[in-house]
């Protein structure tokens, strides 16, 4: 079943991606200001999006290991930082690609950037602090408690577009844009949902295997009467 | 040095219920006083800690005005930042060292087998680490002074007003990620790496603060930063609280 949902999630994002983009370039109007340029918003935006997505995942999961020590949570925030560390940096690439012609610079000190800047190092100190610690326990509560403090920029990164009205537009919503774009936009950010779940089961899977390996080895050891350096009973 | 020595009553030679036995649970108030007196107890003997920082913050000041010249229109008109970048690299030292202390001798150990809430160890750190900042920061001014020549066009007290936010709002994410890192490979490296970019909305409301106090407020803008610095402070300072003792536990 999970295979299933697995590469059906892979096959459903590809072609969802390949439909929408190819509205994007063909068949959605050109924007009234930037023309042509405004095309790369089917990438730009579902990418954010789905970063966004990701990393709340992560928050969750890491809540959810301080209630419930499991190593699925763990392995789940692991899994959800990665894929939403990827996807972040590649949406700031895309907007510097679109800033560049638009603005004039690829990057502004503009609060939407610069917070979504300060977003993606913050995911990247959680992510090097997992690799710095040895002890899976420590890790997974530690890295879990540094997860629940970055993610107060995720409201932050969100709102400020709001807050601080400056170059990076507001959100668009569909009583703003042409409906063409609205229609081309979803089917985008839902093959880049369909593709990121994929990505996160992919790892997440791998994050347990991982964990599963590091908590076994004292027991595969047990003849030796060596005790169990670790709680393995946490991998369910 | 443990907690528990100064605040456990003596045990009773022949106890006279098994109750009395147990050592007395301590309030997270006096549990918090206690650490902290011995914490600063121990910064007053040695004066090392902060001793290095205000050297390292000296020197950073000094780097500054190297880096850019004599330039001093240039220097005044940035002291703000300098003075926080300075406040900042130095706190780097300093939260890391405050728990270097706890793991000699396994310190740390004994301090929670104390029957104390562990979250006065999170309150009695962060503050004694912020104080430790507001130290400096009072310390450092006149150096700017004389170096930058800076004057204070509004009031300074609102200098002193931005400067004890400013600390409290670096040391409570501070001494959460001190206590991780402490414990963690290649701490140096990490400390900064987690710490910095979670306290730049607090780096940044300090120092157009402290530049509004500098060079004057026409705009009345002071108190929308100030209001900034105490969220972030009641955001970190609460998550802290919450947190920490699931850092320290085993």
């Amino acid at each position: 079943m999970g295979k299933f949902i697995k590469w059906g999630m892979l096959a459903s994002g590809l072609v969802l991606l390949a439909v929408g983009w190819y509205l994007g370039l063909a068949w959605a109007p050109p924007d009234r200001e930037m023309g042509d340029v405004q095309r790369i918003m089917y990438v730009h935006v579902p990418l954010q999006w789905m970063a966004m997505v990701a990393m709340t995942v992560n928050f969750v999961a890491a809540v959810a290991y301080l209630f419930k020590a499991s190593w699925k949570w763990d392995s789940a925030a692991e899994a959800s930082a990665e894929v939403g560390l990827v996807l972040g940096t590649a949406g700031m690439i895309t907007g510097a690609i679109w800033g560049r012609p638009t603005w004039g610079v690829y990057w502004s000190w503009d609060p939407r950037l610069t917070t979504e800047a300060i977003l993606l190092v913050t995911y990247t100190g959680y992510l090097v602090l997992r690799r710095f610690v040895e002890d899976p326990d420590k890790r997974a509560t530690w890295s879990s408690v540094v997860a629940i403090i970055g993610a107060i920029n995720l409201p932050i990164v969100w709102f400020s577009v709001r807050w601080w009205r400056s170059l990076h537009q507001v959100q668009s919503t569909p009583k703003t844009v042409d409906p063409e774009m609205v229609l081309t936009l979803r089917i985008s950010a839902f093959g880049m949902l369909a593709l990121a779940i994929y990505f996160m089961m992919v790892r997440y899977q791998q994050a347990l295997a991982e964990r599963r390996a590091e908590v076994a080895l004292p027991e595969a050891l047990g003849d030796a009467g060596l005790p169990p350096a670790h709680n393995s009973s946490k991998v369910a | 040095m443990s907690l528990a020595a100064p605040t456990t009553p003596a045990t009773p030679a022949t106890p006279a219920t098994p109750e009395r036995t147990r050592p007395r649970a301590i309030g997270v108030l006096s549990a918090t006083l206690a650490l902290l007196r011995k914490d600063l107890l121990i910064e007053w003997r040695t004066r090392a800690r902060l001793n290095a920082i205000i050297f390292f913050a000296l020197a950073t000041l000094l780097m500054f005005s190297f880096a850019l010249g004599p330039d001093t229109k240039l220097l005044e008109k940035n002291a703000g930042g300098y003075y926080w970048l300075a406040i900042l690299f130095a706190s780097v030292l300093a939260l890391g060292e405050s728990f270097r202390v706890e793991s000699e001798n396994a310190c740390l150990d004994g301090v929670r087998l104390a029957p104390a809430d562990a979250r006065a160890i999170f309150l009695s750190k962060a503050l004694g680490n912020a104080l430790l900042l507001t130290a400096l920061g009072v310390i450092l001014f006149p150096v700017m002074v004389g170096l930058y020549g800076v004057r204070i066009a509004t009031s300074p007290v609102d200098l002193g007003i931005i400067l004890v936010l400013g600390c409290l709002a670096l040391s409570a994410p501070g001494t959460v990620y001190a206590a991780i890192s402490s414990n963690a490979r290649a701490r140096d490296v990490l400390l900064p790496l987690l710490l910095f970019p979670l306290v730049i909305p607090a780096l940044l409301s300090a120092t157009k603060a402290t530049t509004l106090v500098l060079q004057g407020d026409p705009m009345n803008q002071l108190n929308s930063w100030l209001g900034l610095l105490s969220g972030f402070n009641l955001i970190y300072w609460g998550v802290g609280f919450l947190l920490f003792p699931r850092i320290i536990e085993d």
